[in-house]
């Protein structure tokens, strides 16, 4: 029956268009969802942690394996772009990495708040902006969420704080937010971001003992991608236990590349913070495919047998994708079928990114003070000025 | 304090630089519920130099803050609340401590705005004492006017008397912008005459603009914070010799009022700039700079500068 479907849904593919074969898709019986075993989190000062199973429905599994997709699809093109030199600069990617910011995400509502480090296009695009918007940002256009002033590293959405290029500076900053919502006095959290190199940052044990002391809603989560540039874990901290790194708050280590464990820890962490309990932290156990950024190759620190085994046994989005087909939420065509329909999207959004041209010369003073009005900005010469306008 | 202040409204009452600063803080942290004030001491202390004397009484924990020391991380944490749309105000207990957390007030809150394209604004003040004080020494003495006044993106105002002080930090708070607001500790005790428009709760001082303090023809004399005072000393004993000086206090450093300096320069031919921090790369050799790139042709320009001595500490000059 499977054999005989796919085999009418390739020929119809090939001759129309989606409605077609979606019809035939949708005549299967997928279950509506499925139960499955998630890895125990290691606790840190806590009783309880997550539970140990959890529940995925077919339009969440579809949903998070298209957003995990369109990252990676992104990640890459970004990477392909770079190397024509149509993206210049810094270009930190984070393919390999995509259960963290997708399940994040799915932990947390679009009222909370989220701040990371320099390695955010994946963040940005789950808290709400779009390819376009991001790869268009990322060379350089006025159609970037910046207006092409920012750059890989200074992307901000709503309630989305960057995009920050000093290691460890955004995690003060989350607190700070975090304290924004207790002053406000809304339910809402901050999730402050950052990663095993600068867990071992002063203003970040800072942070910790002011969360601490004032129970601020923070949830800090520190993505620990093994190496710190090319500097591993082990090379960098005397423990490398970041989840206990903040010795009187609580932590649970996640398995980072399984994305239902990264939301099954997010909604534990967000309860424990609204319930006005302080800050909680999370360890995130991931892996990034390239280097530190577009200019390391990321092989002379590790090998390539450790990334390629990452890849074979651990790739989040295999994961995903291995799961919900063995639990019959959906069809390996089906997934197929969203596979192309990211790429379109990718590929739709890096020729906007090319075409868009760049912000005007005349631009160049904008937005240095906000609600001010207009002055005069000096150029690289008294006889050169630039108009500023808020 | 409140109760205080209250009584002080009468026209041409003296106010010290201290209740000033403290009356333009309460009278913000009344109009603006977003307003709050976070540092060291600045609470139960009644701040450590008691700028902030009775607000935490006023306004509770909530609003005034004590902080542990942690300056790197408080002013983070100030900077992340001014991003989700708080108003703090962020003290250093002396700005020699705010380069801890420098980072935090040039990477952080200056550049912001800029770097995404206008979508983040960060509304928020640092406040705390300047430049030298009364033998400190080296590490508790320097001034930080042309570090912070180098930076675009950030306001930098440097008041010297009372107005100035209570105009100043209101319009400071008031801003959408991060403004640095450079005190001065041996002003804080001096009383001044406060104008009658100074009682009033919306008396602003426009962040960029200067004011001719005195009048004058034949010299102009330039300063910023404490040494306008010596200025105005030294022009009242210089005009016995009949030499007029025209005493401009710069009070912003950044966006500096270039105009008020050249326009009185272009009438006196004479430019001395009087600073509290080191002459080289300082205040004074960017005021130089500007007015030799604006002056026509035609101008001959005298120019001489005063300032601190070139070492690590701060020496007080006999008099002679």
């Amino acid at each position: 029956m499977r054999k005989m479907l796919a085999a009418v849904s390739r020929v119809l593919s090939g001759v129309s268009q989606k409605p077609a074969s979606r019809v035939l898709v949708a005549s299967r019986n997928f279950a509506n969802d499925a139960t499955f075993e998630i890895k125990k989190c290691d606790l840190h000062r806590l009783e309880e942690g997550p539970p140990v199973t959890t529940v995925l429905t077919r339009e969440d599994g579809l949903r998070y394996y298209r957003m995990m997709q369109t990252v990676r699809r992104m990640e890459l093109k970004a990477d392909q772009l770079y190397k024509q030199k149509i993206i210049r600069g810094f270009c930190h990617l984070c393919d390999g990495q995509e259960a963290c910011c997708v399940g994040l995400e799915a932990g947390i509502n679009p009222t909370d708040h989220l701040i990371t480090a320099y390695r955010a296009h994946g963040f940005t695009f789950t808290r709400g902006l779009s390819v376009r918007e991001i790869l268009a940002e990322l060379t350089g256009r006025r159609g970037g969420c910046a207006k092409g002033k920012g750059g890989s590293m200074h992307m901000y959405a709503k309630n989305f704080y960057g995009g920050n290029g000093i290691v460890g500076a955004q995690v003060p900053l989350g607190a700070g937010i975090a304290l924004a919502c207790k002053y406000n006095g809304k339910d809402e959290v901050c999730l402050t971001l950052y990663g095993d190199g600068a867990a071992n940052q002063g203003q970040i044990f800072e942070a910790y003992n002011m969360a601490a002391l004032w129970k601020l809603p923070c949830i800090f989560i520190c993505e620990n991608n093994r190496y710190g540039m090319g500097t591993s874990v082990e090379r960098a901290a005397a423990s490398t236990d970041y989840y206990k790194r903040g010795d009187f708050i609580p932590g649970l280590r996640v398995d980072g590349m399984d994305i239902l464990c990264v939301r099954e820890a997010t909604r534990f962490a967000a309860a424990y913070c609204r319930s006005g309990k302080g800050p909680i932290l999370m360890e995130l156990q991931t892996y990034r495919y390239h280097g530190h950024s577009m200019s390391d190759p990321g092989v002379s620190y590790r090998t390539r047998e450790e990334i390629q085994e990452v890849r074979s046994k651990s790739d989040p989005i295999m994961l995903l994708k291995d799961r919900m087909v063995n639990s019959n939420l959906a069809s390996v065509e089906e997934l197929k079928e969203i596979d192309v329909e990211v790429r379109k999207e990718i590929e739709d959004a890096a020729q906007f990114a090319t075409a868009d041209p760049e912000p005007p010369l005349e631009e160049l003073g904008y937005h240095i003070y906000s609600s001010d009005p207009p002055f005069e900005v000096r150029g690289a010469n008294q006889w050169i000025k630039f108009k500023s306008i808020s | 304090m409140a109760a205080v202040s209250g009584l002080m409204r009468r026209p041409l009452e003296q106010v010290t630089v201290r209740e000033a600063i403290n009356q333009g803080m309460d009278e913000e942290l009344e109009r603006d519920e977003k307003v709050f004030l976070l540092g060291e001491e600045v609470a139960q202390y009644d701040g450590a130099y008691k700028v902030s004397r009775g607000l935490w009484k006023k306004y509770g924990d909530k609003r005034i803050i004590d902080t542990p020391i942690s300056e790197m991380g408080f002013a983070g944490i100030a900077v992340g609340a001014a991003m989700a749309g708080l108003r703090p105000i962020c003290e250093f207990m002396t700005f020699n401590f705010s380069m801890q957390a420098i980072d935090q007030v040039i990477n952080s809150a200056a550049k912001t705005y800029y770097m995404s394209g206008g979508l983040q604004p960060v509304p928020i003040v640092f406040r705390g004492p300047n430049g030298a004080s009364a033998g400190v020494a080296a590490q508790h003495s320097q001034c930080f006017a042309a570090w912070y006044g180098h930076c675009p993106g950030l306001k930098v105002v440097s008041p010297w008397n009372s107005e100035d002080a209570k105009g100043l930090i209101k319009s400071a708070i008031r801003d959408n912008n991060p403004v640095v607001v450079l005190e001065n500790e041996l002003m804080y005790g001096v009383p001044f005459e406060f104008p009658s428009e100074a009682q009033s709760k919306d008396f602003l001082i426009p962040i960029g603009k200067a004011k001719i303090e005195r009048q004058g023809t034949h010299i102009t004399v330039v300063a910023h914070s404490r040494p306008v005072g010596h200025c105005l000393e030294a022009a009242t004993v210089l005009s016995k010799e009949g030499i007029e000086c025209e005493v401009i206090n710069m009070r912003t450093i950044r966006p500096m009022d270039i105009e008020t300096i050249e326009a009185s320069v272009m009438k006196t031919n004479h430019l001395i700039t009087v600073e509290g921090g080191w002459p080289q790369f300082g205040v004074g050799a960017e005021i130089c700079a500007r007015i030799m790139e604006g002056i026509s042709e035609n101008l001959v320009l005298e120019y001489s500068s005063c300032n601190k001595q070139c070492i690590p500490g701060h020496c007080i000059e006999s008099k002679s």
